[in-house]
């Protein structure tokens, strides 16, 4: 057997009140790309964490090619040959793709021939980037790009990937594992974070279970179902959601010709955007992140306004000039994005968060007085049937994982009896179980007669409970088109066509 | 070593439990201080912080500066929870005692119950209206409203200067520049001394505050906006109609405050009526962690720091600045203590390196602070 690259043992870390990671030992070997699977909170990322020498241990040891190893800080990690790329990227939008990676690599490499380096790398890993071209024009892809790019240019002998494919289209998501295959015929090893078994299956070669901290179990993911793998990290049976076909309602939710010049410096313009929601329906819009998503949930909610009355209507009431309060009165909940900071309040408790949005609709308040039993038996109901795991509805949500922030999200907008809800990324970094909850309470709502728009990311999502898919690109909206004639192809090349189908006349095989 | 590990959430008790830190370290920095000075250290300390206590008279001189203090506060901290920094109450609450000061000697000699009501409300409005002018420039064009409503601080203390100088100034006062006495003022509560009903107003001041953000809709939208704006947002809260209200309410409080010390004490208008209260009551605000019923406590102690630093002034020759100096402590060690609501601290033994080299030392966490040695 080869020596292990790097090997990890017994690495235990212990927050308070919480055994993160209890005796956690792996080893990747060269040349291999070994996922790492776990439901959220199972203690993944305080393992690569400490790999990558942001925390360190409280018992444990690693070696790196057989010599100890115990980073204090992720520049020693870097000097060792251990990259990392992160979900969220620490890129400056202003400035171009060159100054973007001196500025994240040691002075040293910096100075010198560092252009010809990014354009020896990226040809070399078939990663296409301009290192002239500013960040804020480039999209998440090729933002990506410039991070693994970053990360390469250190000549790593192992790459840490967070979650690498939950911000791309299809298309680049092949390009990707390209990249990743090839690294690995170099010589370069790769420790893979996802969630996405599909993924998994198709591209590592050796996957480590995590739950609850603790290792559960060893495989090679291409010899197991996607089903075996959810099982073992969640621990119990899983029960995929059926999506139900039942009978159409009214149009709850319209938009017409809806055209909104974006506040922000990168953002995207909405440019004559349609469409109908009935009740009933969950309908899907896909489409890479940053093609005007977040400027039509903003412009739905209320939050910014259309530019005419009638360019949005609930239930055939207008309410294109109205605000927030107004449109969730008539019946409009929404989930946005960005749970933390914007979904809720970090320091707020769990239950004044509950009030955040459904005062109004739960009448949480009279006279502007608030019922604190109300709300509190409102924040209960969420946590009981979304499983969220909390200290107590006490307790402020800054203490909640981002999973079960998410649980507790949707919950409470899904819990309000919603005439129309919107949800962006519904089952964002949530685990199996988590997402088929949620899935399912989407599909009885839309039973109920709830109107429901799903704005994701995730095709196999958006393929599992939509009934109609759009697609988002540069600022337009594709003309919605049923589930049952879509193939993920066909929404990869509408991503990159504004506004239609490329080929909207042929009649494609049914999704597999 | 002693190392700062952050904490999963803040820590609750540790909350209350820093200014009541903050205060015994003043008292321990004030003891060396003044050991320093050559001064008998615990004559001091005596005399600031206990002597006031044994007295009724200095009970109710307690309640006399504490009364502005706690009132000012309360506005304050209502303003600081939706972050908004309305910094300039000194010059409200000028500006507040200027209108209402001015009402009663517009109606000079005239005189009846409805006087004094009319001079509050003329002091609420003036304070409320000296802080609109930050809070239309900020909802209007977005300016700095921490620069512009301390700018207006300067502006409102000369105002009141030139016609107390001007206009406002006695007709039979021998050209001091001070306004002639008003012909009523705020009835006494304890009999023979200067503890004024205004302290009632301050405690109802207190509850109505408290029941403000724990209770209702309205405190609850300006603690969303302070704590995340973009949620506020969200949950389609008028961002610009709570800058408004956190405004016209702070500079209000600090109005009635100011035509309180005008009507109470002091009995007219004069040039040096604005005297640092508003800014003490910044302090105030933090040290009573912005909760209504902190400020209380906090508006008390602070008051007790005037009192026994002028006592100590004379009694022991001390320089002036000694108040100055026990408020600045506060403010200084409530900020480092309040470290330990978000980290806390442990003892970590050292361990020898020798003995097991791969063992990774301490729960050291990315950016590891290290407290000073005490």
């Amino acid at each position: 057997m080869p020596q292990a690259l790097l090997e990890l043992h017994g690495m235990t870390k212990r927050f308070p009140g919480v055994l993160a990671n209890d005796a956690v030992s792996l080893s990747v070997n060269p040349q291999e790309i070994h996922a790492l699977l776990g439901e959220n909170g199972a203690g993944k990322s305080t393992l690569v964490k400490m790999i990558y020498g942001v925390m360190r241990p409280d018992h444990g040891c690693m070696r790196l090619d057989g010599e100890a190893y115990a980073p204090h800080k992720p520049a020693e990690a870097r000097a060792k040959g251990i990259g990392m790329v992160f979900q969220q990227f620490s890129l400056f939008e202003g400035l171009t793709v060159a100054e973007n990676i001196a500025l994240g690599i040691r002075a040293k490499m910096a100075r010198s021939g560092l252009r010809q380096r990014i354009a020896a790398v990226s040809s070399a890993y078939g990663l296409r980037l301009d290192p002239d071209r500013r960040v804020g024009n480039l999209s998440v892809g090729e933002r990506q790009r410039i991070e693994i790019v970053r990360c390469l240019l250190q000549e790593p002998k192992l790459i840490i990937m967070d979650e690498p494919t939950s911000v791309l289209a299809p298309q680049e998501i092949e390009v990707l594992f390209q990249t990743l295959r090839r690294l690995r015929s170099e010589g370069c090893s790769i420790l893979y974070i996802s969630h996405k078994l599909e993924e998994i299956r198709a591209l590592c070669d050796r996957a480590t279970i995590l739950r609850d901290g603790k290792v559960v179990g060893n495989c090679d993911p291409k010899q197991q179902s996607t089903q075996q793998l959810a099982e073992m990290m969640i621990g119990t049976p899983l029960m995929p959601p059926q999506r139900a076909t039942s009978g159409l309602g009214p149009v709850r939710l319209k938009v017409v010709d809806l055209t909104l010049a974006s506040e922000e410096q990168f953002g995207v313009d909405l440019e004559h955007v349609d469409l109908e929601v009935r009740g009933g329906e969950i309908f899907g819009i896909a489409g890479v992140a940053g093609n005007g998503q977040a400027e039509l949930m903003a412009a739905l909610i209320g939050e910014r306004l259309a530019n005419r009355p009638g360019a949005i209507a609930i239930d055939g009431t207008p309410v294109g000039a109205q605000g927030p309060s107004v449109r969730r009165a008539l019946g409009l909940t929404c989930v946005p994005e960005e749970r933390m900071g914007y979904g809720s309040v970090a320091d707020l408790a769990l239950w004044e968060n509950a009030l955040l949005t459904a005062s109004t609709r739960m009448k949480l308040a009279t006279w502007g007085f608030i019922g604190v039993p109300r709300a509190k038996r409102f924040a209960g109901k969420i946590v009981r049937e979304f499983a969220v795991r909390t200290r107590g509805i006490e307790h402020a949500v800054r203490g909640l994982s981002d999973g079960n922030l998410q649980k507790f999200v949707m919950g409470r907008e899904m819990l309000q009896a919603p005439g129309v809800l919107i949800a962006a990324q519904p089952t964002w970094g949530v685990d199996a179980g988590a997402a088929a909850t949620i899935h399912t309470f989407l599909l009885s709502l839309a039973k109920l007669g709830t109107a429901v728009l799903i704005v994701s990311q995730d095709l196999d999502e958006l393929f599992a409970i939509s009934s109609r898919i759009a697609v988002f690109a540069g600022g337009r909206l594709s003309p919605a088109r049923p589930v049952d004639e879509l193939t993920t192809q066909h929404i990869g090349l509408a991503m990159g066509t504004p506004g239609g189908w490329d080929t909207p006349s042929e009649a494609p095989p049914a999704h597999a | 070593m002693l190392r700062l590990e952050p904490r999963r959430e803040p820590s609750g008790p540790m909350f209350y439990v820093a200014p009541l830190l903050a205060i015994g370290m003043t008292l321990v920095a004030g003891i060396v201080l003044f050991a320093a000075l050559d001064k008998p250290p615990l004559t001091a300390m005596q005399l600031i912080f206990i002597a006031p206590l044994t007295s009724l008279r200095g009970v109710a001189e307690l309640l006399v500066k504490g009364t502005p203090l706690i009132l000012i506060a309360i506005g304050l901290a209502i303003s600081f929870r939706g972050g908004i920094w309305n910094i300039g109450a000194e010059g409200q609450y000028a500006i507040g005692a200027l209108a209402g000061g001015a009402v009663a000697l517009a109606v000079y000699p005239a005189t009846g119950w409805w006087l004094l009501p009319l001079m509050s409300c003329a002091g609420i409005a003036g304070g409320a209206a000296w802080a609109a002018i930050p809070a239309l420039l900020r909802t209007r064009f977005n300016a700095n409203e921490i620069l512009v409503s301390l700018m207006l601080v300067y502006v409102a203390v000369l105002l009141l200067s030139s016609l107390v100088h001007g206009p406002l100034r006695d007709p039979e006062g021998l050209n001091f520049p001070e306004s002639r006495l008003f012909q009523t003022s705020l009835p006494i509560l304890i009999e023979g001394t200067r503890a004024h009903v205004g302290f009632l107003v301050a405690l109802a001041a207190v509850l109505l505050a408290w029941v403000l953000l724990e209770r209702h809709a309205l405190g609850f939208k300006v603690k969303v906006l302070g704590q995340a704006p973009r949620a506020a947002r969200y949950a389609g809260f008028s961002d610009k109609g709570l800058i408004w209200f956190c405004f016209l309410l702070s500079g209000g409080c600090a109005g009635l405050a100011g035509l309180f010390e005008a009507a109470g004490p002091v009995g007219q208008l004069v040039p040096a009526l604005p005297s640092g209260y508003g800014f003490t009551a910044i302090v105030v605000a933090f040290l009573g962690r912005l909760n209504p019923i902190g400020i209380l406590l906090a508006g008390l102690v602070l008051a007790l720091t005037y009192i026994g630093g002028e006592t100590a002034q004379i009694a022991m020759s001390l320089p002036s600045a000694t108040t100055a100096v026990f408020q600045g402590m506060f403010l200084f060690f409530l900020l480092a203590a309040d470290v330990l609501v978000n980290y806390r601290a442990r003892w970590i033994a050292r361990r020898s390196p020798a003995a097991d080299p791969h063992a990774v030392s301490g729960a050291a966490i990315g950016t590891v602070q290290r407290l000073p040695t005490p």
